[in-house]
């Protein structure tokens, strides 16, 4: 990336004109395959999205018009009956509120946690620091799927079994997340900080008032990794919890999907509690769209 | 880093207090992830290797001295029990393999199109193609397990469109039959050869593991690639984006055609990065759990039923335990072998002698 920057400009003009010379001698040459690929294109987007604006559609319908037309995207009648019953007579704000708690929580502490473990892994020089770096790494390479078990058996011996600490302790670090932020801090110079610690200010202030503020870019992916995570997570909430009071989201809407909660199908009422549970998200995915596009390329990158 | 070789001529007793200033730092800094890592990753999985070789029912705590070591019991039970275990065992193993057969190539193959599709179009859209076939990614395995569940009902979205065409579609997520049974059915095959039925492998016999994935399986199978399509897209279309358009450009001019420049320029530069989706897709496939969680609890006829899913259920539901937690670590094992195995199968070969001569000739031009 550097170093197309540092070149003379007008080696980087004439890179852009042969550019657009090969890109206009292309649209001339593949005129009719260009509209060809671009129908193509749009075809396959319609099936990605069409599940979703059904899935909005059937939440305003009725039950009856789900199950008898449930390929319109437009209800005959609109009926807000499904989010009536999940907001005025059903415990979904309690799962709102507990997803909401717990995802706040993680977020927080795994981006404070995480940056300082990525920063003492790439700056400070300590004994024993090559193993802590393995140590994260092997992590990364565990399953999460054979944790289940384990995750319990832990947190029932530590008493945390059913709590709101039980739930977001295990979920507060994220290997994942401390390679990433180790990453970033290797990136950056140096001697910024040297200049600071040869003025006397210490390790902490360092990462804090000068470090920190650097990583913003890459704070920014924790967020967006946690928020996603903690948000979507399910395996962990059906081990560490049984109260109806600390259900999640996810928990929660998937015992209505199996039909734990309601009679018959009750597609619009299903769907529309997934609608919801599927806004945040969607919300931070477009906000932060060109974010989340690059850092995968950066991932890959790196 | 000439500054960090400067430091030690300022006079030895300051550099060495900045030094133990940082050793003490660094061990701070790192404490809270590794405490965490340590207590809710490390011992846990301690814990849950002794509870697979012990017979802890599940009451009281795991190391108290009511619990006995059994030795490999726990796993024998569901490798060679002759019981229901290794039915059950060998049955999610089935469904699972079929799972990882079609998943893993189709997701590989589709998110390649998409990539290739999505970096030729010149035209404007092209962040929007992008955006709508990565959104399903991040939304979450519930959310969208409920959507399919609605999709795939009997007489849903799917098999009204299946309608158009004439085709009368399957009762998908109440569908136990394997769908190369039900082809070889349609072939006139309808009962096992006797080959096949008579032997067998963890309690189910060859004809059974030939079944392949059933209808509901299949819609779970349809959902994976709806998923996880778009996060390899990216991957793919960033690896794209970083090849030599010049290597292409040279080839279309020595006469190669589109299909050519494709297989023997492009693809070769994409190796890294399909390295990467197949071993995020084998690790990924094999940990089949949300779904059947929200979705069909491993029914129907337990052709849903995953070894993740039954690992669970053996230990949270059955109270088995030590059989879970077997089962987990079989898992474990399962997805270290199939990683190593396709590491082993990808890796990087000795390049010969006329080959590596090419690759001279190509780096020359660039």
């Amino acid at each position: 990336m550097s170093a197309i920057e540092t070149r003379p400009q007008a080696a980087r003009q004439q890179d852009d004109l042969k550019r657009s010379t090969v890109w206009r001698r292309r649209l001339k040459s593949l005129g009719i395959g260009q509209w060809v690929l671009f129908a193509l294109l749009i075809a396959l987007a319609l099936i990605y999205i069409y599940p979703f604006l059904v899935q909005i559609a059937t939440s305003f319908k009725t039950d009856s018009e789900a199950a008898s037309n449930p390929i319109s995207l437009v209800p005959s009648i609109w009926s807000w009956a499904a989010y009536e019953q999940l907001f005025a007579r059903s415990d979904f704000p309690r799962w709102f509120m507990n997803s909401a708690i717990v995802t706040i929580f993680v977020t927080t502490g795994r981006v404070f946690f995480v940056s300082l473990a990525g920063y003492a892994l790439a700056r400070l020089h300590f004994r024993g620091r090559g193993l802590v770096f393995a140590m994260v790494v092997g992590v990364m390479a565990v399953p999460g799927v054979v944790l289940l078990i384990p995750k319990f058996l832990v947190l029932n011996q530590l008493n945390l079994y059913d709590s709101y600490l039980g739930m977001i302790l295990p979920l507060l670090v994220d290997a994942a997340g401390v390679f990433i932020m180790k990453n970033f801090f290797e990136s950056i110079p140096v001697s910024v900080e040297e200049q600071a610690r040869m003025d006397g200010a210490g390790a902490f202030r360092v990462f804090w008032s000068i470090v920190l503020p650097m990583a913003r870019p890459a704070l920014i992916t924790i967020v967006i990794l946690s928020f996603q995570g903690s948000w979507n997570e399910l395996s962990h909430f059906i081990v560490s919890t049984q109260s109806p009071d600390l259900t999640t989201l996810t928990k929660g809407v998937a015992s209505l999907a199996s039909g734990q909660l309601s009679q018959g199908s009750q597609y619009p009422i299903k769907l529309a509690a997934s609608v919801i549970m599927t806004i945040p998200v969607a919300v931070m995915f477009f906000v932060f769209q060109r974010r989340i596009m690059n850092n995968t390329q950066g991932a890959e990158k790196g | 880093m000439a500054l960090r070789v400067a430091t030690p001529l300022r006079g030895g007793s300051r550099s060495s207090g900045i030094r133990r200033g940082e050793r003490t730092a660094g061990w701070l800094f790192s404490l809270p992830v590794i405490v965490i890592l340590g207590v809710f990753l490390f011992i846990p999985v301690v814990m849950a290797i002794w509870v697979s070789f012990s017979d802890w029912s599940g009451r009281g705590s795991p190391v108290s001295s009511g619990v006995n070591f059994i030795g490999v019991e726990n796993y024998t039970d569901v490798t060679s029990g002759g019981g229901l275990a290794e039915k059950n065992f060998g049955t999610a193993i089935r469904n699972n393999a079929w799972y990882v057969v079609f998943v893993v190539p189709i997701q590989t193959v589709l998110s390649l199109f998409l990539a290739v599709l999505v970096n030729r179009a010149v035209l404007r859209g092209r962040s929007f193609f992008r955006m709508s076939f990565y959104f399903p990614s991040v939304t979450s395995s519930v959310a969208i397990t409920v959507l399919w569940l609605f999709l795939f009902s009997t007489s849903g979205v799917i098999n009204n469109v299946l309608s158009w065409f004439g085709v009368n579609g399957p009762n998908w997520f109440n569908d136990p039959r394997g769908i190369v049974h039900v082809a070889l059915g349609s072939m006139g095959v309808g009962t096992a050869p006797e080959a096949l039925s008579s032997h067998g492998f963890l309690g189910i016999d060859w004809w059974e593991w030939l079944s392949g994935p059933s209808f509901a399986m299949s819609a779970f199978i349809l959902m994976a690639v709806f998923t996880t399509s778009g996060t390899f897209m990216l991957l793919f279309l960033a690896a794209l984006q970083n090849i030599n358009p010049e290597l292409g450009e040279a080839a279309s001019m020595d006469g190669a055609n589109g299909r050519q420049r494709f297989w023997r320029i492009t693809l070769p530069q994409l190796r890294p990065t399909l390295f990467t989706v197949l071993t995020l897709g084998l690790i990924g496939t094999w940990q089949v759990f949300d779904q059947i969680y929200t979705g069909t609890q491993g029914g129907p006829g337990k052709t849903t039923l995953t070894p993740a899913y039954l690992s669970y259920e053996s230990a949270f539901i059955g109270q088995e335990w030590g059989r879970g937690s077997a089962i987990a670590f079989i898992l474990f094992i399962i997805i270290i072998v199939f990683t190593v195995f396709q590491r082993w199968v990808l890796r990087e070969r000795a390049v010969s002698k006329r080959r590596s001569y090419n690759y001279q000739a190509t780096g020359k031009k660039s």
